[in-house]
């Protein structure tokens, strides 16, 4: 109704309207923005701006009893002396190593395995168990592994028992408790570099590989100067996102061992939130989220610079 | 093999070539063994779940374990519902990962055509902006988040998990790819038949990546549904918590008690996801597999 009204009186209305290729220019220029708002605006308000948000409230003490103060760096001088901090950090950093090099292994050989097998419900059976844990919550795995577990009752310590282990202390070991998670996360995670390495090897074209057999590349010498480059990709993607996500570790602890015994699986993110949401402690928290962010932003250097001398693009 | 069959005395060449054979047949069948075992190490975790979720509470935790159900005691299941307000939270799961699913379909459809085909000043800085977000941890923004939907008042309230989980990057980047494999001839031929801008994107473009539109919601349709950080920061009120929050609570409670009722309501958390994930595994696998050949 107000369409013929707008064209009749021209002005803004005639300019985007314009039947001719500056109009639809502009109109799609337009609509280009207003399609990018929702998302632009919202990154904004929920990501983007707290991040300096966050950088900023490290500056100040602020608890439940006091109103913000500013500090400057009092946060992080207290932070640096603060050894249950140093440990979890470490435990965190200890365990992306672990957790890591772990899944992303395993995913490798067992992608290799499973790509060999010819026959297509054998593989679809495989493809699925693997992929399975990756289905469930990590609040799940923690409470299902928490029984797993257990150094007297737990499955796990009952078959191992029977090929002549000592039942092991899992859960209640500091010696042992970081590598158990370790092992509850890989068990979850394989599917994710499992799928992603089989995806990786069907795309490697057969010539590429046939040529490999002409030269007789076997074994181990297949695997280090054939396939893991033609993957190389890939890794570099399950490296990079499995970091990203093993630094955050949180619910695996939190539910199953509360980061004891003592502080041996108190992790980084454990003690943010603790410092945030327990302790109240806005800005001390944030300090701690800052770190955190650097821990992760410095893997990720390290990370994609190391990968300019061995990832290769096909 | 002829020329070793002619030089060697048979007997020699008999157990030779059994030797090829025997190399043959492992070289074929020893890793598929291999795979096999290793399969069922993988699931027995998630088997043992469900049959001992089935068990009598004095039968749970048995030594030598148990694999099969034995006594089909159903009654865990109810009790799960006893012991906290599992019925709500079912529904509270839902709700969250439903507002969560649908906001970010819109949202990131919208935006990933943007990117991928309409042309505007700005267009690859806000790109890279929005790749670069992809980057920052949820802890690194989520005492600022807290802060701010505590102002807001929406917190202990499902919208502040939904609204800040809506705007996605990843979601956004995916869809633009997917949006980029469009021929651009379709939107020529569309322009001809007289359909405006939002005809072209609406009637055109976004039939067409419906697979893509699958791959986010399955992988977001999962992410969500498993969340567990967020909640335990931004809901109070057991009756607000999602599924996630409620198992972290049956197995606080039960500490002494039966473990099958906290297995119960594993088992239950599982349903939707495996449902979901029978449906469309094949975007579910397409989506991981997707994140890696542009990123």
């Amino acid at each position: 109704m107000t369409t013929a009204k707008l064209q009749s009186g021209g002005g803004l209305w005639h300019w985007l309207m314009q039947d001719t290729m500056d109009g639809l220019r502009r109109r799609r220029a337009i609509l280009g923005y207003l399609f990018l708002l929702p998302t632009l605006l919202g990154i904004f308000i929920f990501t983007a701006g707290p991040v300096f948000v966050s950088f900023g409230l490290s500056l100040f003490r602020w608890n439940i009893f006091k109103p913000p103060d500013f500090v400057e760096l009092a946060n992080y001088e207290r932070l640096m002396g603060d050894v249950r901090i140093a440990i979890s950090f470490g435990n965190t950093i200890k365990f992306t190593i672990l957790a890591v090099t772990t899944q992303v292994s395993i995913g490798l050989l067992l992608a290799m395995a499973v790509h060999r097998v010819t026959q297509t419900a054998m593989r679809y059976y495989f493809r699925t168990a693997f992929f399975l844990p990756l289905l469930m919550s990590g609040a799940a795995v923690a409470v299902v592994m928490g029984y797993i577990f257990h150094k007297e009752f737990g499955p796990l310590n009952y078959y191992l028992g029977l090929m002549g282990v000592q039942q092991i202390p899992w859960k209640t070991s500091a010696d042992w408790v970081l590598i158990t998670i370790v092992i509850m996360s890989a068990w979850r995670n394989l599917g994710f570099t499992f799928v992603l390495f089989l995806g990786g090897l069907s795309n490697i074209s057969r010539e590429v590989l046939d040529a490999a057999d002409v030269d007789g590349a076997q074994g181990f010498r297949r695997l280090w100067s054939v396939t893991i480059p033609l993957l190389s990709p890939q890794i570099l993607f399950a490296a990079v996102t499995g970091v990203i996500g093993a630094v955050q570790v949180f619910e695996e602890p939190f539910i199953m061992t509360r980061g004891g015994p003592g502080n041996a699986s108190r992790t980084a993110v454990m003690v943010l939130y603790e410092a945030a949401f327990k302790n109240i402690e806005y800005g001390y928290g944030s300090a701690i989220a800052v770190v955190l962010f650097l821990v992760i932003l410095a893997f990720t250097v390290v990370q994609m610079w190391m990968s300019r001398r061995w990832v290769f693009y096909q | 093999m002829t020329a070793n069959i002619m030089r060697d005395p048979g007997d020699v060449s008999a157990a030779r070539h059994r030797l090829h054979v025997i190399s043959f047949v492992a070289s074929k069948y020893v890793p598929v063994i291999v795979l096999f075992m290793l399969s069922i190490v993988i699931i027995a975790p998630m088997v043992w779940t469900v049959s001992t979720s089935l068990r009598k509470g004095t039968e749970s935790f048995t030594v030598p374990p148990k694999w099969l159900p034995t006594d089909l005691a159903v009654e865990n299941y109810a009790q799960v519902f006893e012991k906290v307000p599992f019925g709500r939270q079912i529904i509270n799961s839902a709700l969250i990962t439903w507002g969560t699913v649908v906001g970010q379909l819109i949202s990131a459809a919208l935006a990933g055509y943007a990117f991928a085909r309409l042309e505007f000043a700005g267009r690859e800085l806000l790109f890279w902006v929005v790749l670069a977000t992809m980057m920052i941890p949820i802890q690194a923004v989520v005492i600022p988040v807290f802060i701010f939907l505590r102002n807001l008042g929406l917190v202990d309230t499902l919208w502040s998990l939904i609204l800040p989980a809506v705007p996605t990057a990843f979601g956004t980047f995916l869809l633009r790819q997917y949006f980029l494999t469009i021929p651009i001839e379709l939107e020529e031929s569309g322009l001809m038949d007289g359909a405006n801008q939002w005809q072209l994107f609406y009637r055109i473009y976004l039939p067409l990546v419906k697979p893509g539109l699958a791959v986010l919601a399955i992988l977001s349709f999962n992410f969500h549904w498993n969340e567990f950080f967020r909640p335990l920061i931004f809901l109070i009120d057991n009756d607000n918590f999602p599924i996630t929050l409620g198992i972290f609570q049956l197995q606080g409670y039960m500490m002494t008690g039966s473990i099958a009722v906290v297995l119960s309501g594993v088992v239950m958390s599982l349903v939707p996801v495996i449902i979901i994930f029978l449906i469309g595994q094949r975007y579910l696998i397409e989506g991981i597999m997707r994140g890696a050949i542009k990123g």
